[in-house]
Order: structure tokens, then sequence, then C-alpha cells
């Protein structure tokens, strides 16, 4: 089946996500679509699977124009998606998840969930996709849930598969494993649209690439002639230096120090199971791991967020195992923290109002029980315009900002005052290039005035490119440890122990 | 030093304030202004559905216009209303902007209201300086107390307060009419619920009794006007609001900013019973002299609405408290007048708060009221 | 590390979280013994639980107890699942225990109460029936709301609107033409409720309020202006009770299950048929997909919008016909605010059942229970206020959501409005 998507246009308010965006995708090819976060794939996806309706242009499939007016209808097409955050119901069961919306029925409207796990079965024998049906989603491992999103996909007969930043929560060797599955289904005459802003992957999987930036496509190339910086210039619109400076690594004393730390989830299980690990000051330690595996949990047991259930957290010399968050604050603990609209900052306030979220206290801004607003402003507008935070004022709401500027307020929240050191989950995720590399710099610059920097990231490539040290957890464990500044481990050593295989 | 300069430009600018746009205008004056149009046809409507004739219809929309500002009675009447309405209100506005749905006022003004009779009674031989301040403060306190175990249930176990709250409502009616037949605190001589009086020395002094001995106003409204000050300061100027607001919009960034969530729970709902508590010592101390079952007539539900119309800012919560009270004495003008029954105000104040609740119907009913904004552009 | 420890350590830490909620039951559990104890421990003579009555077909003998022994019985036994929470720990028996020392401590109290006195056992069931069924619709209404997501404070409000056109309508065109006017009219108000909630994105909560608060000024409003002068407008015909044969003759569940009004029977099949829909059909998944992932069900073609709509709606019929079970099931006469917050123990019904419409029923069951229960003490003239006893059910409720019996978690996007793009 081919697909063409003639000078779509889709438009939110004033901001204008897809403009005039053509691309063809033809049956037993892999299209790569290329783009940095906030390039417009997604939305771009969502027109094609049914999700959103574009304001101009239209999709035609093999060769005749198509209208849909909702998710059914592009289903009913023939046009399957994999989501970039699963669609998946966690509390229901691997079948019923994969019939939901399509469900063999019997008497009395009666659903027919054994029929439902036999074409699982079926589903899973025929492409190598292991499943247990009867499973809860919510045990399942990533990976599963993963393989669940596809034979999803496949139970509803779908010849394009649309797979959005497939990725980013697989370990290399998932990846390798992943792509297999991708070639295979090529193979079996479907039309595979693969969208990412990873350069080697896209290299590596995909028969043709086009490039999205600020909505528009702005190029199309051949895998096999491209190379990564060609194609990163191409994504960016500047040419683009992977790599982080750093040179100049002076280890210091030990900060923070964990030992035989163990951290309970809300219902009693391990998140983080006797762990101990040490950060020196002016190093940075990156924290790499499939997301889920404790790396969270850890963080927050640091910052103060989680409570540790045994083990000592010790810091400057300190024992804060059970100090509050604020005592582990005003120590010169900095805490960028992993979901920046929920945690990191309220939307509904203002700039000048975020920038104090966790220092209102403090006697530069209160004086008894008031707060001076007047000295918030003023030293708002300071950080603001130091940490090169876009905004029209500091009166302006914070969640009005984009996604790179409300991480450069938080950045600036937590760097611009007195630390020691910096816990940093997830700091750059779905940021523009830009962005990324301003971030980067300033936790670098953290690190060379002498702070102990702790990094966690599910992007390998972002924790070999900033750390000193790595270490990789799994199932609450650390599972190995690297050091970078010996020798540089190679991103399948890492791989490996992020699945679980001993090193 | 050109960069330093730059950077102080940049700066400067980022202090500037944007003016205020038709957006902010639109919700704070038209919203509010439709609805209340709104809810008075819908009102006329309930009625000629019940039987009424327009002509009475008629009478009964300029009864209550001059039932509530027509004249010096009319307005100590709608003052009068309006006090307890503003206070509760704005005891709930606080809890709205900490992110907790009080829907327990009711409650709360009993137990402020019945404990401030019974201090009043009972220290009667203090002088009025001493003994009228302490009646409200037992009254506050009561409130606080009872809101307060909402409160803690929420921050200690988890339990919703919409159903707390709710309950402990249902669980005051049974506890004052229980308090009001016990022999120390029931008048003597009577076999119905009523409390002892309120000695002169505990009672909000009358205000306009020179100008006419049958005007109500009380020295309450200072008591009002005092309180949305201090909500104001206490929201918008100091730490705790700060905090408070910072819990309601998010509680996962109150905590991250290492906010004691628990506390903070807490000590809004108390503060909210307090006022609440305060608003029904108001009652019984300024307009009622003595605790009757139920004596809270309803204020404390009809303050969510206060809330709500206020937008739980206390300016706002001030001005739709004085636009309610108009409503209920006007209310009573327009039972008197027209024969209309006031439970029709219940269904006015009820019709007005969906519509400022829902600005999107509005929008939808009154295209024309507002500039056409692209879809999305509101967050 | 040897392999024993690796295997010994996890339990240890999950112990530390669970010893506390094992002590705090056990420390409950030894305080109600002494209460008991203490407060019950002096009731002499007998007391006489009549489980049958002159006209049934087949006739018990009276339950004689002797309230002193039974008293002291049962607080031993209840001080003694304490200890043993203690001594043993809780484990899976920490929920059992507090189930059974509460149980123990509730016949302590009914002997206590009864003692040298004696009434029906059998009639007391069939009141728990009889007031278990508003609160159970209730709960169901609200459990058909949250199922798809969408917080139904209105319950109250819909019970409320149900009542009220049940007594008009039903003095209008008779108790059947009532009933359905009422669910009518319930549905209606789901439909509003939803309107309000999905299409114009109005907080949950805060739309839930004004229902409540526009019913009860409507009703209010109308029952002050036309019944204090057309009293026929408020006289409807009451269902009586329909004996099923022969299953209505087995002692003690005979009256309770099936010598019932149409109420009671519309409860119960309601109750089976939505846990079928909700659990066994392909629509019940799609619903509770909306209720767990909306995003998820949107992009697998499912209408959000249009499966919250159908949801809230039914939800609001069931609440309308539980509502018609105040005027045609009771009294036949319609009084301002007459449901006295029986739709929010509904609510509560619902948390406490986990969301589940069996679960609503048996929750509604116990709040019935103590319903009927503060009837009938208030005419075994006990000592405790009538007033005290009254407040039991709402003291329940706050019981039940502190969440002293075991939490649950509810649908995954309660309460959250959904936003298409």
């Amino acid at each position: 089946m081919d697909v063409e998507l003639k000078a779509i246009t889709k438009r939110f308010g004033a901001v204008v996500a897809n403009k005039d965006v053509t691309l063809q995708v033809r049956a037993g090819e892999v299209l790569g679509l290329l783009g940095e976060n906030g390039a417009g794939k997604s939305t771009l996806m969502n027109v094609l699977c049914g999700l959103y309706r574009p304001d101009e242009g239209q999709i035609v499939i093999n060769g005749t124009p198509v209208q849909f007016t909702n998710p059914g209808d592009a289903i009913a097409a023939g046009i399957g998606m994999v989501h970039q955050h699963f669609m998946l119901v966690p509390v229901f069961t691997v079948a019923e998840n994969v019939v939901l919306g399509v469900e063999p029925v019997g008497r009395l409207n009666h659903l027919d969930l054994k029929t439902a796990s036999a074409k699982v079965r079926e589903i899973s024998a025929r492409y190598g996709l292991t499943v247990d049906p009867d499973a809860l989603i919510e045990t399942l491992p990533v990976g599963v849930q993963q393989r669940v999103e596809i034979i999803k996909v496949l139970f509803r007969s779908a010849d394009v598969l649309i797979l959005d930043e497939p990725t980013a929560v697989l370990t290399p060797q998932e990846v390798e494993d992943f792509f297999g599955i991708v070639r295979s289904l090529r193979d079996a005459g479907k039309a595979i649209i693969f969208i990412t802003h990873k350069l080697n992957e896209i290299l590596e999987i995909a028969d043709r690439i086009s490039v999205l930036r600020a909505g528009r496509i702005v190029g199309e190339s051949d895998p096999a002639t491209a190379t990564k910086a060609d194609l990163a210039e191409v994504m960016v619109g500047r040419p683009v230096h992977f790599e982080v400076d750093r040179s100049g690594a002076a280890p210091g004393d030990a900060m923070l120090v964990i030992k035989d730390l163990t951290v309970l989830r809300d219902d009693n299980t391990i998140a983080v199971d006797n762990v101990s690990l040490t950060v020196r000051g002016g190093e940075v330690l990156g924290i790499a791991g499939v997301q889920g595996n404790g790396q969270s949990a850890l963080i927050q047991a640091i910052t103060g967020l989680m409570p540790a259930a045994r083990g000592t957290i010790r810091f400057l010399g300190q024992d804060i195992t059970h100090a509050s968050v604020r005592a582990r604050h005003k120590l010169g603990l900095a805490h960028i923290p992993e979901d920046r609209q929920r945690m990191g900052l309220i939307p509904d306030f203002t700039v000048a109002e975020n920038m104090v979220l966790d220092s209102y206290y403090d006697p530069r801004y209160a004086r008894g029980p008031q707060v001076q607003w007047d000295a918030v402003n003023q030293w708002a507008a300071t950080a603001a315009a130091a940490f090169d935070v876009r905004t029209t004022s500091v009166f302006a709401k914070a969640g009005h900002l984009s996604g790179g500027n409300q991480q450069k307020l938080i950045v600036a929240r937590e760097l611009s005052r007195d630390t020691k050191a910096v816990i940093a989950a997830q700091p750059t995720r779905g940021l523009d290039v830009g962005s990324i590399e301003y971030i980067h710099s300033r936790l670098m610059a953290a690190r060379a005035e002498g702070d102990a920097v702790l990094i966690m990231s599910s992007e390998l490539d972002e924790i070999l490119a900033l750390s000193d040290r790595i270490v990789v957890m799994f199932k609450g464990r650390i599972v190995a440890e690297f050091d970078a500044n010996v020798e540089k481990p190679e991103k399948s050593q890492i791989g490996l122990a992020m699945a679980g295989v001993a090193a | 030093m050109s960069v330093n300069e730059s950077l102080d430009a940049a700066r400067d600018k980022l202090l500037q304030r944007a003016a205020p746009d038709r957006t902010e205008f639109e919700d704070l004056v038209i919203v509010p202004l439709f609805a209340f149009a709104v809810a008075l046809i819908l009102g006329a409507v309930t009625m000629l559905a019940t039987g009424v004739d327009l002509a009475t219809i008629g009478r009964s929309y300029v009864a209550l216009l001059v039932g509530s500002v027509g004249s010096v009675n009319a307005l100590s009447e709608t003052l009068v209303a309006a006090i307890p309405l503003v206070l509760a209100g704005l005891g709930l506005a606080l809890g709205f902007r900490a992110g907790l749905f009080n829907i327990g006022a009711e409650g709360q003004i009993l137990m402020g209201g019945l404990a401030a009779v019974i201090f009043g009674f009972t220290f009667s031989a203090l002088p009025f300086v001493i003994l009228m301040p302490l009646s409200l403060l037992a009254g506050a306190l009561t409130g606080a107390f009872y809101a307060g175990i909402a409160g803690w249930l929420r921050a200690a176990t988890g339990a919703h307060e919409v159903i707390s709250t709710i309950m402990l409502n249902l669980i005051s009616y049974r506890l004052l009419d229980y308090m009001l037949s016990l022999p120390w605190v029931q008048r003597e001589g009577r076999a119905d619920p009523v409390s002892r009086s309120v000695p002169d020395a505990a009672e909000l002094p009358r205000l306009l009794e020179w100008l006419d001995p049958n005007l109500r106003l009380h020295a309450g409204v200072f008591v009002m006007l005092l309180a949305v000050a201090f909500v104001y300061w206490l929201l918008f100027r100091t730490k705790l609001g700060f905090e408070f607001r910072a819990s309601g919009a998010s509680p996962d960034a109150a905590r991250y900013a290492g906010m004691h969530a628990s506390l903070i729970i807490v000590i809004a709902m108390a503060t909210a019973g307090a006022l609440a508590g305060l608003a029904g010592a108001n009652q019984v101390l300024g307009v009622l002299g003595r605790a009757t079952p139920g004596f809270s007539a309803g204020i404390g539900f009809d303050a969510i609405a206060v809330a709500l119309l206020g937008r739980s800012h206390p300016i706002g919560v001030l001005f739709a408290g004085l636009l309610f009270g108009a409503l209920q004495a006007g209310g009573r003008q327009m039972q008197v007048d027209a024969g209309v029954g006031i439970d029709l105000i219940g269904i006015i104040q009820a019709l007005v708060i969906v519509f400022i609740a829902a600005p999107l119907l509005v929008r939808a009913i009154f295209p024309w009221g507002f500039r056409n904004r692209q879809k999305g552009t509101h967050q | 590390m040897n392999g024993a420890e690796t295997l010994q350590r996890p339990n240890a830490a999950i112990d530390l979280g669970a010893r506390r909620r094992t002590r705090i039951v056990g420390a409950i559990l030894i305080l109600l013994a002494a209460f008991v104890v203490v407060v019950l421990g002096d009731a002499p003579g007998d007391a006489t639980f009549r489980l049958s009555r002159p006209r049934d077909v087949w006739v018990l003998p009276d339950l004689i107890v002797p309230a002193q022994p039974f008293i002291y019985i049962a607080a031993a036994l209840t001080a003694f699942l304490g200890a043993r929470q203690f001594l043993r720990g809780g484990g899976r028996w920490t929920t059992l225990s507090l189930g059974l020392g509460l149980g123990l401590g509730v016949l302590a109290f009914l002997v206590w109460a009864t003692a040298g006195n004696a009434f029906s056992l059998t009639g007391m069931l069939q009141a728990t029936m009889v007031r278990a069924v508003p609160i159970a619709l209730g709960g169901l209404a609200a459990v058909m709301c949250e199922r798809v997501a969408v917080v139904n404070i209105a319950v109250e409000g819909m019970l409320l609107a149900g009542a009220f056109t049940g007594a008009l309508m039903g003095s209008v065109v008779g108790g059947w033409g009532g009933l359905l006017s009422a669910v009518v009219i319930g549905g209606l108000f789901g439909f509003i409720l939803a309107a309000l909630v999905v299409t114009y994105r109005m907080d949950q909560i805060i739309a839930g309020v004004v229902i409540n608060l526009f019913v009860l000024g409507l009703t209010s409003y109308v029952s002050s202006q036309v019944f204090a002068e057309m009293r026929h407008l408020n006289n409807a015909p009451v269902f009586r009770a329909i004996d099923i044969p022969l299953l209505s003759d087995i002692p003690v569940i005979g009256p309770m299950l099936f010598q019932q009004n149409i109420f009671v029977y519309g409860a119960l099949i309601m109750v089976a048929v939505s846990t079928y829909y909700l659990f066994h059909t392909r629509n019940g998944l799609r619903a509770r997909a909306v209720g767990e992932h909306p995003r998820a069900a949107d992009t697998l073609g499912i209408d959000v919008y249009r499966t919250r709509y159908l949801h809230v709606t039914i939800g609001g019929m069931i609440a309308g016909f539980g509502g018609a079970w105040f005027t045609l099931g009771s009294v036949g006469r319609f009084d301002e605010n007459m449901t006295g917050g029986r739709g929010f123990i509904g609510l509560a019904a619902m948390v406490f059942g986990r969301w589940h419409p069996v679960g609503a029923l048996m929750a509604a069951l116990v709040f019935g229970f103590t319903d009927s229960l503060q009837q009938k003490l208030a005419l075994l003239q006990t000592p405790i206020p009538s007033e005290f006893l009254a407040m039991a059910p709402y003291v329940a409720t706050i019981v039940v959501v502190a969440g002293l019996i075991g939490r649950a978690r509810p649908p995954a996007a309660d309460g959250k409005p959904y936003v298409k793009e």
C-alpha cells in the first residue's frame, strides 16, 4: 500500500506545527523521518493516523484521496501507529489491549477473550514477537510493552506502520532486535515510517530519509551516501558539535556518599536495592539504565522526596538520610527534576514565582512572614537574562514558555545559587538541540566549579558525552561501573549491563 | 562593559508588566455579567413554568432590586446578609487556592456560632471590650478545629475532603440538636431546642440605630473588611500564602520545593474553618442572638457560590458576597411583594455559578460578546 | 554475599512498611475489646432475637443470648485477635482480623442494647436491605460515571431530582409513570453533567456541586410554591412489596431478599447486569479503557466523548430510579431535601466497594445496617442520645473514606477532562 501526504498544514492557534508538508511511503520500504524535538514529527503522524485533522492538504492512499475524521477511519484504511508514549491500558491484559476497539464477541455481546488470546499467540508466532497474552500490561517491562503495541497494530491488519521514536526506551541490544523486527515487517510488504531524532539509527534502518525542521520538510537524502554531520546540519539548520568539552577533569573529595541504600515504592516493592555509590567534587557521574529500573527512586531518595528504607546518604560529611527536602536544599543540593511540567515548575505561576519556588523563604526574598516581591522580581529578571530564558517578562506564566525555556528556567533557579552538588534527571528530554547544548554547557560549568554532578538519563549518548564515570542500574541495583576517563566504554558494553547481562 | 549593559537592558525589559489584555477583561467582567443575566432570565422561565404570570414576574424582579438597594434599610439588609457570606466565602476561596474543596463551611458555621453563643453566656460577667472579641475568637477557633478534622483526615489518610466535609456537615446538625437539648445550653423553661441568649456585652453593636432602630447593620461589617484585607495579604504577600497557592496549583511541585504538604493542608483547612466559624459567630452575635437548629440557613453552601463567583480572589469574594447578599435581601422582599418563594434565589445562584465555572458555555451562548479567538491559544 | 542473605533482604524491607499497619490494627482491636468490657460490660438478662414472624410458613425458634457472657466472650475474642497482631504479626490476617473484630464489636453492642428485651432480627435485616437501596443505587450510578473517569458528586442531586419527579409525576399519572419520569429526569441531569464536564470542560467537582445546589433550589422552590397549595400533586401511590413465591418463605433470607418492592429487586438486577456489562462485554471493556487511558482508547477509534456522555447519562438514570425510592418506594410524598446526604454516602459506598458494582452493593448494605440499627436502637430506649445514633452512618462513611478498611485504586483518568487536540 502506498501512502502520500500532500501539502499538509496543521495549526494550533497561532502556532503552525506543520507547513506544506509532502511525503510518501511505498509498500516494502522504511521511510526515515528525521527531526529534532519540537520539529512537528509527531503532529504530522497524528494527522496521518486520524487523531488530528489537517487544516490544509490531503492524504492519498493508493492514488485515492481520503479523509479521516477519527482514528477509527485511519485504522480501517490500514494505517497503524505505535506512539512514543505507549497507548496501553496498564490494568488490562495483553489480549484485552490488543483487541480493544475490534473485540471478538459471542452471544449477548460477551467478550471472547479466548479467541483474542489465540490470535495474539498466532501473530506473536508469525513475527517472532514473544509475549504472554494473559499477562497484565503493568507487570511487563517496556521492551515487551512495545511488542504488544506492534501486535496491536498488526492485529488490525495494518499495511502502513508508523513508529514514533520507538527506540527511546530500549537498550542497545533491544534496539538491534527491534530493527530485526522492523526489517522482517518490511520484507513482509508493509510500508513503515520510522520517526526519530537519532542519526545513527536512521542511517541504519531507513531506505529513504526525509528531514523535518520547524514544521517543514527541509531535505531528503539517501542513507547509503549521507553522513551524520550532513544530516545533523540539515536537521538543526547549522553545524552541530556532538562532543562536549570534558577536558580538565580534577576530581576532588567525595561529596555525596551513598551506602547500602534501599528504597521502597508506595506498594512496598523494592525500587532501589542496596545501592552504594560516591560522587566526588568536580566529576560527573552518569546513571544509565532502562526506564523503570530504580534510577528515579534513587534520585528522589537523594533529594528527600522518597524515604530511605535502609542505608545512609551522606552529603558534605553530614548524614542526610532523614533530612527534609529543604534541609538538603539549604546544604547546596540542586535538583533538576525528571518531570519539569509536573514537578519542576508550576505552569500557572509567573516566571518570577517559579524562580523562587524553592527559595522564597530565604532572607534575600522574605522578611518575617512576608515575601518581598520586589526583590524576587529583580532577582528573577537578572537570572532569566543570565540564563537566556526567553520570556516577554518575569510576570508571564511559566506555562506559556517553550519546553526549552522552561527547562532553562529550572536550571537558572537551581544553578544560580551556591551549589555543592547538582542532581539532574533527564535534563534534556524532549528539548531542541540549542537548548540541549546550552544546558550541557551549564552542567559542565558546575563541574568545573567543583560541584559533584549526578546525571540520570535514558539517552545513552547523553550519558556517554557528559560523564566521567558511569554506573548502570538494573532492577534497582548497580550492575556495572565504568570509568570513562580511563577508557571510554563501548555502547554495547553498557547496553548489555542495562539488559541485566553481567559484564 | 557592553555585555553587562546588554544584560541590564534585557533585565529591565523583563521587569515590565504587560497591560492587562482583553481576555482578562472578558473573564473578569463580561462572563459574570452574562452569567447573571442568563440566570435571571432562566429564573423567570422557572417562574413561568410554575404558573406565575408575567406581571408578577416583573413585580418580583422590581422587588428584588428595591429590596436590595432601594433604601437605607435595603442596603443595611444587603450588608447584613453579605457579612457571613463574605467571611465563609473567603475561607472557601483560601481552600480552593490551596487545592482543597471544602464543602464543610455549613458545619463549621454551626459549630463556630454555637461556640460563640456558649462562650458568650458562660462568661457573661466579662465587660464588652473583652467578651465580644473573645466570643468571636471562640467561634473562629472552634470552626478551625472542626475543619481541621477534615484537613487532618486528608493529610494523614488521603480521605477526600469533599466527602468528609459533607459528612461533618451532617454530623454537625445532629451535634447541634444534641447540644441545644443539654440543660446548661438550653434556654430555661423551653422544651424546644433553643440556646440561651447572647448577653448584650457579647453582641456586635448595631451601627445605625441612631438613624432608625430597625436597621440591623452591625459591627460585623468591619470584621468582614478586615478579613478581606487579611486574606489578601495572607495569600499574595506571605510565605504561607505562597505555599498554599503552590500546593493548590501543583502538589508535586510544592513537595519538590520542600514544602510540607500535610501541614499546609491542615493549616489551610483550619484557616478556612476559622473564617467560616467567624461567619457563624457573626450571625449569632450580630443578628440572631441565640442558636437554634440549622441557624446557618444554607450560608455555607451559598458561600461556595460566592467563592467561585469571586474567582477565589479576596476582592472578588467581597463583590460576589455583596451581590449574593443583595439577592438574599431582595429575595425576601420578593417573597413579600410578589409571593414568589425565596428558594428561587437558590436556583438563580446555582445558574450563576454554572455559567461562571464554564466560560466556554457562556462563549458558546453569546459568541458576539467576545472577541474571536483562535482555537488553542488559551491554556 | 551469599544467596540466603539476598533472598531475605527484600522481605525485611517490605516488613518495615507493613508492620506499622499491623500494629495500628492490633491497637484498635485491643481498644475495642476494652471499650466492650468497660462500657457494655453491665448487661443483665437475656437478649432475645426473633428470627421469624408469627405468620411465616417455616417458623424458627427465637434466638436467646445470655447477654453478659456473650459480651465478655466477644471482648475476649477481639482482644485475642488484637494481641495476635502484636505477637505473630498480621500478614494477610490484618484486614480479616479488623473485619472480624469490628463485627464482634457490633454484635456485642447489639446484645447489650437488647439485653432484657426482645426484637426482630429478621425485621432489622429486611430494613437493612430497604435502607441500602438508595445508597446502593447511588453508588452504582457513581460507579458507572467513574468507570469512564467522570467524578459524579451530583449523585445526591440526581437522587433528589428522582424523588421529586417520582412524587410529582406519580401523583399525576400513577406509579409506573412516575418511576419512568424519575428515570428520565435522572438521565437528563446525567446528560447535563456530561455536557458541562465533557464538552464545556467545567471542573467535575464544581459541576457536581452546582447540580446539587440547583436541584435543591428547584425542588424546594416548587415544593413550597406549588405543593403547599396543591397537595394532590404531592400524593403519589407507593409500590407495595411483592412476595416471590417459595423463595419468600425461606426463613430470615426470604423476608430480606424476596418480600420486597420493585426497588429492591431493581437494585439487585441492576447490580448484576452492570457487573456483567462492565467486565464481560465489549462495550464494558471500552468504557473501562476510556476511564483508564482515554488517549489510548481514542487512538483505537473509540469515541471518548460519546462513551462518557452515554455512561454518565446511564448513571443519572440509575440515580433517578434510586431517587424514586424515597417517594414511590417509601412514603409517597416529597419533602424538601429528603435525600439527606444518601447520595454522598453512595459515593463512599463506591469507594469502599472498590469501584465495583457488587462491592458498592455490599458497602451499601453495611451503611443500611448502621441506618436500620439506629432506628431499632431508638426503639429499644438505650441510654445513648438518639442524635448520636443518627450520626452513625456519617461517622461510618468518614471511617470508610479514611481508608481504615483498605484502599483500592480508582480508574487512572478519574476526574481528568480529556482534551482531544
